[in-house]
């Protein structure tokens, strides 16, 4: 396979806190309209989250559900939407052919965290751990949860990669199908990050856990006020095939996939790297064959932490000089950081902008930071932009990793 | 407790691990991985309950005790016996 091969986006499955499918959520975004709720964390009480109130009864039996992990139902979720989204005739798909690649942040914590409770209430005897740790926590459950439930028998596993792991699961499926290795693949990225105090502990202690007397406006990047993450739930799972396949069967392309880079900062655990997320964006882009200036959406990372938005300013002032059909914005203002499921989910947002025509904003900006002031930066209310043919989709973790998927209409040269 | 309770709370285990489950026509001689969809897994789960719920211990060797309601019944009666007593 040639790495010229092209691949496109054929299906798309949701859930996000203001949304279970991608017209619910792109009404919602276009509205400006936030979903955010108090939720009571083990050992902690009351904090903002993002929650999401998906069925998960629609795709697995009461017992799977039981046995399984939420993260692996929300990846179950995700695909079978996509499924159906993508007009894939599943009896006939060859199942030891189809891969499943999923970004997380991290996986493992919510079950391990409840088993120390679960003992703590029998004076820490771990005779009382539960027998079903193991399969619940190994990293690649969410992957194989979908693989049982859809009967995949083709490769599945997770990419860990802090919360750029949405853009990392697409890229992998990209590559694989480039190479050969499959010829549908499902992939994205899940968080189930709500149900660990851990997260909400540590980002709390990091003086990086956002709060508001209103839930729906905790999360507030670029905001002068901002005061740290909002933790969400969600997951957004893509399919992707080979462009030549999806025409063969005469598939609806929803857009294509034009171009990307992984790189690391090699400087910090927590604090961005602004030189080398430039270079990132920069990197995609030559891949991609493409300037600046024929980027139309930025769909930006910032997380509302008073240094991390500013850095990514920086970054995106850099590349993004004399751009002015670029258009800026970002979704967490409106459902929090979903973790693993975020680039994933930033990025579903923003694709029906091909073809409605509008950028949603970035709300809950009641004075604008001065530092993070970008030309572009749509501010509160949706607009509507003559051409919006392409999207630079950035997502960037803890130790340093970013991650850039630029995503361009089909049919635009 | 007598060995109808025992087998009802076997039931209502069964009920909790395998919620899709029909028991509403549970034959109690007929081994349970016959007429239900039951797994290794789901019969730890038994195992871990009837030691959270009633603090009963079913060694590994006894496993095989648990087959059926009927065989639970015989076997775990002089365990909650000796709970009940205690």
């Amino acid at each position: 396979m040639s790495s010229k091969t092209r691949i496109v986006i054929t299906g798309i499955g949701l859930t996000a806190p203001n949304g279970n499918s991608l017209p619910e959520f792109r009404a919602n975004l276009l509205a400006g309209k936030a979903r955010i709720a108090e939720i009571d964390v083990r050992h902690m009480g009351r904090h903002p989250a993002g929650v999401c109130d998906f069925d998960a009864t629609k795709w697995q039996k009461r017992k799977e559900i039981r046995n399984g992990t939420r993260v692996g139902s929300i990846s179950i979720y995700c695909a079978r939407e996509a499924l159906g989204d993508s007009g894939l005739n599943w009896e006939t798909v060859e199942k030891s052919r189809v891969g499943v690649y999923l970004g997380i942040t991290e996986h493992g914590n919510v079950e391990t965290e409840n088993e120390i409770h679960n003992i703590s209430q029998f004076g820490n005897d771990t005779k009382y751990w539960t027998h079903h740790h193991n399969p619940r926590t190994v990293a690649n459950n969410p992957a194989g949860e979908v693989t049982m439930n859809m009967g995949i028998t083709g490769p599945h596993y997770t990419i860990g990669a802090a919360c750029a792991a949405g853009n990392a699961g697409l890229i992998q499926a990209a590559q694989m199908l480039q190479l050969g290795e499959v010829d549908v693949a499902f992939a994205g990225g899940v968080s189930e990050s709500i149900h660990t105090f851990g997260i909400f502990a540590g980002f709390k202690n990091q003086g990086a856990l956002g709060a508001h007397e209103d839930p729906t406006k905790a999360s507030r990047p670029f905001d002068k006020n901002r005061n740290g993450i909002v933790i969400s739930e969600g997951g957004a799972i893509y399919v992707l095939e080979r462009l030549e396949d999806a025409q063969k069967r005469g598939a609806r392309i929803i857009a294509e996939i034009a171009g990307w880079c992984i790189n690391s900062d090699a400087t910090d655990a927590v604090l961005p790297n602004p030189e080398r997320q430039a270079e990132c964006v920069r990197l995609a882009l030559k891949r991609a064959g493409m300037r600046p200036q024929d980027i139309h959406i930025v769909s930006t990372h910032a997380t509302a932490t008073a240094l991390g938005d500013i850095q990514e300013c920086t970054a995106l002032r850099e590349v993004f000089t004399d751009c002015p059909e670029t258009h800026i914005n970002n979704t967490k203002s409106f459902i929090g950081h979903c973790m693993g499921a975020a680039g994933a989910l930033e990025l579903a947002g923003n694709l029906p902008s091909f073809e409605d025509g509008w950028v949603h904003p970035t709300i809950n900006i009641d004075e604008l930071d001065p530092e993070c002031a970008m030309p572009g930066l749509v501010i509160n209310q949706a607009v509507q932009a003559p051409r919006l043919e392409a999207i630079l989709n950035n997502s960037f973790g803890m130790l340093g990793i970013n991650s850039a998927l630029i995503v361009k209409k089909y049919g635009v040269a | 407790m007598t060995k109808e309770d025992i087998k009802q709370v076997v039931l209502d285990i069964i009920a909790d691990i395998a919620p899709d489950e029909d028991l509403s026509a549970v034959k109690p001689e007929v081994r349970l991985r016959d007429q239900l969809s039951l797994d290794s897994m789901d019969f730890l789960d038994i195992v871990m309950e009837l030691r959270k719920k009633h603090g009963i211990e079913v060694p590994e060797a006894d496993y095989v005790q648990l087959a059926s309601l009927d065989s639970c019944a015989e076997y775990l009666f002089p365990k909650f016996q000796a709970k009940g007593s205690k």
